[in-house]
């Protein structure tokens, strides 16, 4: 019966219809109701894309699961959605983040809570489509719906200086996207197709592609974020309420690596191999910059968003040294690290965002200097917050490893003075992460309220353990992912590899 | 049984043990707990010693095993598995054993500890780690154990967290040695750029063709690399290159000097001091600060193609040996002691692998695990006599309160100096005499300072021993009256320690150093091969060491206790004579070189202030208030425009842009 079900539309649109429901419906007054019906659809939605895993051909680059529809056929624009193996990680990480949102982080949401419940479903349909559209104005259509639903979480059950971040994040990114949307319509009128495949396949001239490249690059390069246009991350962090952070970190970000690797790379090569040097400055400014200024943080949020933006200078540098890199291996090995340095950053960073939540919940601060010693009183929270701290430092056995020393050792192939840089996340990396670390939760209770904290509950526990566990896992065996990845990175490689100027 | 299943066993059992304790401890209680991780270590050991004897007797030949694909795609594959020979196999008697010792000793140490089960938890994590770090075959499990065994070692140090100089220390320790892993990870880079794999079989099976060709085929090293494809090489400025295989053994050895804390990554060591007694003995003397030295001694046939990082080698291991040493003299702190001490035997054991004597340098581990386990519990037994007291200065006369961990301390103190027949004479004289044969770039100063590094280390040494268990004590009557030995469960381990302590060497020595026990795990160019001289004087073990008392090594022995009896023993007051003559070498020595200093003010200091530059005139004022300004002006006008319209309800501004956007749209699309 499985087999005919449309379940990509399902994946993007059970949570949407919920989330519209949700919205109309009896508000707060059936809250207890109205979570358990969004936490099974929420289920359902995880199900199906764990059922999608586990359907997943890994033999094949070709996209699975297609559907298609008719949507504005005079322009050959189509309802298609389609999953490969750099979408369906994502996706899954997507369901899984959902899930655990509603139900790790609306108890801590005041007022309003059906609408976040609502908010939190709507984002999440409209990531999903995201990934899974195969049509370029699709993928917009959900790329910018997307915001809305932060833009309001931020907005509405943000902190005290929401209004600036929520307009700071919404302009950073619009204005990002409008540059998108130019190109993408171009190429598509030039094209006389909308499909992503028929954008990726279409010849370009150099002049062509470098305005496209840099179109696309703005979107993206706010997205992820890169350094120089990263500041609105930190702000928006500040400001979002915990599931809010969770999503933005976990996912949101992913979808700038996500378009370097569906767009930038495929459909403009050329002044993706022209340009790779300016953009491995960039990631190398992003790791040791970023890095240095995560020291300084005072507040823990700022200090995980601003770690957050050296770790994606991993993604950003794995998608571009392979312009720089002679063998096939070492490619797949850098696209690789970028690939699973995303997945592990959603685990990590959506782990380290809850810890947070979980601290700030019961002390209403964020301030470092407010911490100090919650191990006397929260000892289960201490242990799962060390691993979290350890695999966002790239130990060894977590997730955090394994992206960065892909990227690491595949970026010395091309020179190892990009690696240098890079390495620097072990000190850099270690240095923000455990001196954070040290501050927060090691010493004697910093005051009567830090010794009168209670440890986390199960609700809380829960949530920390499936990150946990899976941190560890994706550490201890990676190779699940990469089977996933390989074939539709090769497959990337391949187009990214062929010149668009010569025919 | 399988060797696969052995391995694993060997390898699982601790760590099964270790989760047991950390998940079920506060229910298991303390006894069981400490029992479940003890038969982990004790069914590890078990077949350690096995396999350390089918490869000391028999004639075993190495296994390389995988136990499962980590990673794998394209042509790459990246495995975790095992390499079975005797390099690892003496590795894993010295860790288990170590370990199991550790073990028993701490059900008495940490008997009153609120973190009792965390503590065995811990420690048996520890051997686990330690483990995969020993037995891997390829350099990603190395670098797992490595970082591991490196974590372990930081929830060690900071097990008391809520001493601040617990903290700080644990926290120090793991940063220092991150700034080493910074080294190694870029040596493993240049490994699969050289030779396109992670794993030590291939890598071995080149090198060793290179080797035959320089051995057999008379070629010159470089020849013999250019014939192999390995004499890539890197650009660094300008026209500057660096050779690759000089490249990657530096980086690599800065791993290793951060992990067996050499000159001048050492600063973590000391300071590591901080965690309870029993993990200095097991991490931070007999096996974790070792790995530095097993994974050169791993790599030898790569670094034996690197006179560059030889040399760096002698000379790094050369300072630390003497240098550190000489701070022990002053040190009041008798944990500080002995980890200064052993920083100064760790450099004894770089010296021997700078001047590619590396079978040397590892019986140097070997017998150094023993008897530097043995100081340190010793050392705990009388700090838990002392009721936690560890000034030297607070103690004395307690030989005849403490007679065993009198007499163990003895043994370890008598072997640390190399007292001929004694295990630490076997394998520190080879390494004096290997860097006296040496030739290699600055083998002259290693044997200086080796040298002269058996005056000092016999002057801490006795040093020691004198103010702790002789004389007259300094304890307060009342409470001296009280002191009792400690009991069975801590000086039973002694024992157990003190044993191989006084007859490694005599047992072990010769088919170690000279035998062919190490020919399968470790190579040596023949005109690096400075052990085969020392052979000619190494008939037997009893002539070896008679031999030892009459060579000028065993005068400096003579001569650095002879000072030690008459400055701490005969004439105390000598030592304030001492103190005026040398002030300014003692105030070097108390500040330690000021390493400390330049670290905390200069290092870390300039890290934070890095990052607070950054984000201050950064982020803030360049990228938000310079660049951004100009746009939000903009926006500010418009806002304020907009306001005038505004119905309070930020979704129906997100709807107005969702319509604008939506107009826009359609507008592109259906213009043309």
């Amino acid at each position: 019966m499985l087999e005919q079900l449309p379940v990509l539309s399902l994946l993007i649109w059970l949570p949407l219809l919920t989330g519209v429901l949700v919205l109309l419906g009896p508000g707060d007054k059936l809250l207890a109701w109205t979570q358990r019906v969004a936490v099974a659809i929420s289920l359902v939605v995880l199900a199906l894309s764990v059922w999608i895993l586990i359907g997943f051909s890994t033999s094949t680059a070709e996209f699975q699961f297609i559907e298609r529809g008719e949507w504005i056929p005079s322009l050959n624009i189509a309802y298609e959605l389609g999953v490969d193996g750099i979408a369906l990680p994502l996706i899954v990480l997507t369901c899984l983040i959902n899930v655990l949102v509603l139900c790790g982080s609306t108890a801590s949401i005041k007022f309003r809570k059906t609408q976040f419940v609502a908010a939190t479903l709507l984002m999440t349909g409209c990531m999903n489509g995201v990934f899974l559209a195969q049509d370029s104005i699709l993928f917009y259509v959900f790329w910018e719906a997307m915001l809305i639903p932060m833009f309001l979480m931020i907005g509405i059950w943000g902190g005290p200086n929401r209004i600036y971040a929520t307009l700071k994040f919404f302009l950073y990114t619009f204005f990002g996207s409008i540059f998108m949307l130019v190109a993408l319509i171009y190429m598509g009128r030039e094209a006389g197709d909308f499909s992503i495949q028929a954008l990726q396949q279409m010849p370009l001239s150099e002049t062509e592609q470098k305005w496209i490249f840099w179109a696309f690059l703005i979107a993206f390069a706010v997205k992820i974020p890169m350094f120089p246009v990263h500041t609105w991350l930190p702000d928006a962090h500040v400001e979002a309420p915990t599931g809010g952070s969770v999503i933005l970190a976990a996912i949101m970000l992913k979808m700038g690596g996500y378009g370097f690797l569906r767009f930038s790379l495929p459909v403009t090569p050329d002044a993706s191999e022209t340009y790779a040097m300016i953009l491995i400055v960039l990631s190398l400014i992003a790791i040791v910059y970023i890095g240095f200024v995560a020291i300084a943080q005072k507040d823990m949020k700022k200090l995980i968003a601003y770690s957050s933006v050296a770790h994606m200078g991993f993604v950003t540098l794995g998608t571009f040294v392979i312009a720089q890199l002679a063998s096939a291996d070492a490619q797949s090995m850098a696209l690789q690290g970028a690939m699973v340095q995303m997945i592990s950053h959603g685990l990590v960073s959506g782990a380290l965002f809850f810890s947070i939540g979980v601290l700030y919940d019961r002390l209403h601060t964020r301030q470092i200097s407010d911490f100090g010693g919650v191990v006397n009183s929260m000892p289960v929270f201490a242990t799962l917050l060390m691993l979290f701290i350890f695999a966002n430092a790239g130990l060894p056995g977590t997730s955090g490893f394994v992206g960065e020393f892909f990227v690491i050792v595949s970026s010395f192939q091309a020179d190892w003075r990009i690696a240098l840089f890079a390495a620097l996340t072990l000190i850099l990396g270690a240095a923000y992460s455990l001196w954070f670390y040290k501050r927060v939760i090691f010493g004697k209770a910093a005051n009567e309220k830090i010794e009168r904290l209670e440890d986390v509950n199960t609700r809380e526990k829960s949530v920390l353990i499936v990150l946990a566990v899976l941190i560890i896992a994706l550490g201890v065996y990676p190779q699940f992912l990469i089977d996933i990845m390989q074939p539709s990175i090769e497959q990337l490689l391949e187009l990214s590899s062929v010149s668009k100027l010569g025919g | 049984m399988t060797i696969q299943a052995q391995l694993l066993l060997a390898v699982l059992a601790p760590l099964v043990g270790a989760i047991i304790a950390g998940l079920l401890g506060k229910k298991l209680g303390k006894v069981t707990t400490h029992r479940v991780t003890i038969l982990g270590v004790l069914v590890s050991f078990v077949i350690a010693v096995k396999w350390f004897f089918v490869f000391l007797w028999g004639d075993a030949t190495a296994v390389d095993l995988t136990v499962y694909e980590w990673a794998s795609f394209g042509d790459v594959t990246i495995q975790i598995g095992f390499m079975l020979d005797s390099l690892t196999a003496i590795m894993m008697l010295v860790v288990t054993f170590v370990s199991l010792m550790v073990h028993i000793y701490s059900i008495g140490y940490m008997h009153d500890d609120l973190g009792y089960q965390r503590f065995f938890s811990y420690i048996s994590l520890f051997t686990f780690s330690m483990l995969m770090l020993v037995m891997s075959n390829n350099f990603l499990q190395l670098f797992f154990g490595w970082e591991a065994v490196g974590v372990v070692s930081y929830l060690l140090i900071g097990f008391w967290y809520q001493k601040d100089s617990a903290i700080f220390a644990n926290m120090k320790a793991f940063l220092v040695n991150r700034v080493g892993d910074f080294g190694f990870i870029l040596g493993i880079g240049g490994i699969f750029l050289l030779f396109g794999t992670f794993d030590y079989a291939p890598i071995f099976t080149t090198m060793g063709v290179a080797q035959e060709l320089v051995s057999l085929g008379g070629q010159p090293q470089e020849n013999a690399l250019a014939l192999m494809d390995l004499n890539k090489t890197f650009a660094v400025w300008g026209d500057i290159e660096w050779a690759a295989m000089s490249f990657i053994c530096i980086c690599l050895f800065i791993g290793a000097m951060g992990k067996s804390a050499q000159v001048p990554l050492h600063i973590w060591l000391p300071d590591s001091m901080e965690g309870p007694t029993p993990i200095s003995a097991l991490i931070h003397a007999a096996t974790m600060v070792t790995a530095g030295v097993f994974m050169v001694a791993r790599m030898s046939p790569l670094f034996e193609f690197s006179e560059t990082a030889l040399a760096m080698i002698t000379v790094i291991g050369a300072i630390t040996a003497l240098f550190m040493g000489l701070v022990a003299i002053v040190q009041n702190d008798i944990k500080r002691i002995i980890a200064y001490s052993t920083l100064s035997q760790l450099g004894y054991m770089v010296v021997a692998l700078g001047v590619s004597a590396y079978s040397a340098a590892i019986f140097h581990l070997f017998t150094h695990a023993f008897f530097k386990a043995l100081l340190f519990l010793g050392a705990g037994s009388v700090i838990i006599a002392l009721h936690h007291e560890q000034d030297i200065r607070k103690m004395g006369g307690l030989y005849k309160k403490l007679p065993i961990t009198y007499w163990c301390t003895l043994i370890g103190t008598l072997a640390l100096i190399g007292t001929p027949f004694f295990s630490g004479f076997y394998s520190k004289d080879t390494i004096i005499s290997a860097s006296a044969e040496a030739s290699g770039g600055f083998s002259g100063f290693a044997y200086f300072a080796v040298l002269t590094g058996v005056v000092v280390t016999a002057i801490y040494s006795v040093r020691l021993l004198l103010i702790v268990f002789h004389g007259k004590t300094r304890t307060e009557e009342k409470q001296f009256q009280q002191i009792q030995e400690s009991p069975r469960v801590i000086t039973w381990p002694l024992i157990a320690l003190a044993i191989p302590s006084l007859f490694a060497g005599f047992v072990f020595g010769k088919p170690l150093l000279f035998g062919s026990f190490f020919r399968d795990s470790i190579s040596v160019l023949e005109e690096h091969n400075v052990l085969q001289a020392v052979e000619a004087h190494y008939t037997s073990a009893i002539d070896f060491a008679l031999h030892g008392f009459t060579s000028p090594v065993f005068l400096m022995l003579i001569l650095g206790i002879v000072i030690a009896v008459i400055v701490y023993g005969w004439a105390p007051r000598f030592i304030t004579m001492w103190a005026i003559f040398l002030k300014p070498v003692k105030k070097l020595l108390e500040k330690k070189y000021f390493f400390d200093d330049l670290n905390e003010k200069v290092v870390a200091r300039s890290g934070r202030w890095l990052g607070q530059v950054f984000w201050r005139y950064g982020d803030k004022a360049i990228i938000d208030e310079g660049i951004i300004d100009g746009g939000t002006n903009t926006v500010k006008s418009i806002a304020s425009k907009i306001r005038k319209i505004q119905t309070g309800y930020l979704y129906h501004y997100a709807l107005m842009m969702v319509i604008g956007l939506v107009a826009l749209l359609m507008w592109l699309l259906f213009k043309g």
